[in-house]
């Protein structure tokens, strides 16, 4: 006989764990690339695959259908909104002329 | 489990706090201060779970609007200067450099 | 009159949903005459166009949205590796990528599903073409970014 809780907390316990991981690495590459646009791609990996697997293992553990429903709209909610919230603010920068580094060397040069 | 997340959770807010504070450019802090709003929306989800309240999820998905919202809004402030301009007109109102945007 | 009825629907469903109330016949009042105003408003401010409300493009984009997390789970792999390592190679590019879809839903959806997967960022939308920074060589395959738009294409119709 197979423990249906059990493989419910081995499966959330890897969401959480990846999940955390995930938010760390984000947070991580945040404080430690060199330029602006670099580090906007180290705060998508928070965004996606960190918040979205915390938000699945939370789901597993939830008490009743209502709690995984309302997870569901925060997980929804975060996937559609946090890439106009980047592209906002890339392109807020973009239009100010903040320019990027490029090149293996990360020289900042005019792009275009 | 849950506190394990937490502790992610928390260490990665930290970071964030670091960047938001080093800068240096202004839209450094911006995204620093959303992925900080991100996170705090898990926060507020694993503290739900973890003192067994998972009504705090209600507070977690109004803090997401609002913290989509406030970003948007900041972005709007520091481009224009005011709140108040038109979509309409937004072409011809000029962008305003501020001390250490072109950092 | 179609989409009306549609959000109304959307709305009450929302409501029942998040307050987890079914039987109180005061506070199910209470919710139905805050959709009914959020309605109202709606239809007032003329947001119940094509735009806001696209019912086309909702066919075909469950496939999509499993062939983009996919996709995303890649590049969260890929891009966490640059920031754990201990000499990250970066050689951030910004590449021009044809954006050819032909409605507003569309490149919507486009420009975000570029933002969504880490390593590339639309920075800036140009008549038919998106601005894409990248985060290193092997993320800015302009090949790979092309065939999103592609299938984009093929799951955005007509708005009804």
């Amino acid at each position: 006989m197979i423990d249906l809780g059990l493989i419910r907390d081995v499966l959330s316990w890897a969401a959480f764990l990846t999940g955390g991981a995930f938010v760390l690495t984000g947070s991580i590459g945040m404080v430690r690339f060199p330029d602006f646009f670099t580090r906007m791609h180290a705060a998508g990996v928070t965004d996606t695959a960190g918040a979205e697997l915390i938000l699945i293992g939370m789901a597993l553990q939830a008490p009743n259908w209502i709690t995984v429903v309302k997870l569901g709209f925060v997980g929804a909610f975060l996937f559609f909104t946090s890439p106009v919230a980047t592209h906002a603010i890339a392109h807020a920068a973009w239009v100010v002329g903040l320019k990027p580094m490029l090149g293996p060397e990360l020289e900042r040069e005019d792009a275009e | 489990m849950f506190g394990a997340a937490t502790a992610a959770i928390v260490i990665a807010m930290a970071l964030a706090l670091i960047r938001a504070c080093a800068g240096p450019s202004l839209y450094d802090r911006v995204l620093a201060g959303n992925s900080f709003g991100t996170k705090t929306v898990l926060l507020l989800g694993s503290m739900g779970f973890l003192s067994g309240r998972p009504d705090f999820l209600d507070i977690a998905l109004l803090y997401a609007l609002i913290n989509f919202v406030g970003t948007i809004a900041i972005l709007k402030f520091f481009r224009y200067r005011t709140f108040a301009v038109s979509m309409d007109g937004a072409a011809a109102v000029k962008p305003v450099f501020g001390e250490g945007d072109r950092q | 009159m179609q989409r009306i009825i549609i959000l109304g629907f959307a709305l009450a469903a929302l409501w029942l949903l998040l307050s987890g109330y079914f039987d109180e016949p005061l506070l199910l009042g209470f919710g139905a005459a805050s959709v009914i105003l959020c309605v109202w408003l709606a239809h007032r401010a003329g947001m119940l166009d094509p735009e806001g409300a696209p019912g086309g493009v909702f066919l075909g984009i469950f496939g999509y949205l499993l062939w983009l997390v996919i996709e995303i789970g890649k590049a969260n792999l890929a891009v966490a590796r640059q920031a754990l390592a201990v000499e990250p190679k970066l050689s951030p590019k910004m590449i021009r990528v044809p954006a050819k879809q032909t409605t507003g839903v569309g490149r919507v959806i486009f420009a975000n599903s570029i933002t969504l997967t880490p390593g590339t960022v639309s920075v800036d939308l140009g008549d038919d073409s998106v601005l894409v920074h990248a985060l290193t060589q092997d993320l800015a395959d302009e090949a790979a970014l092309a065939d999103m738009g592609d299938r984009v294409v093929k799951i955005e119709r007509r708005p009804v």
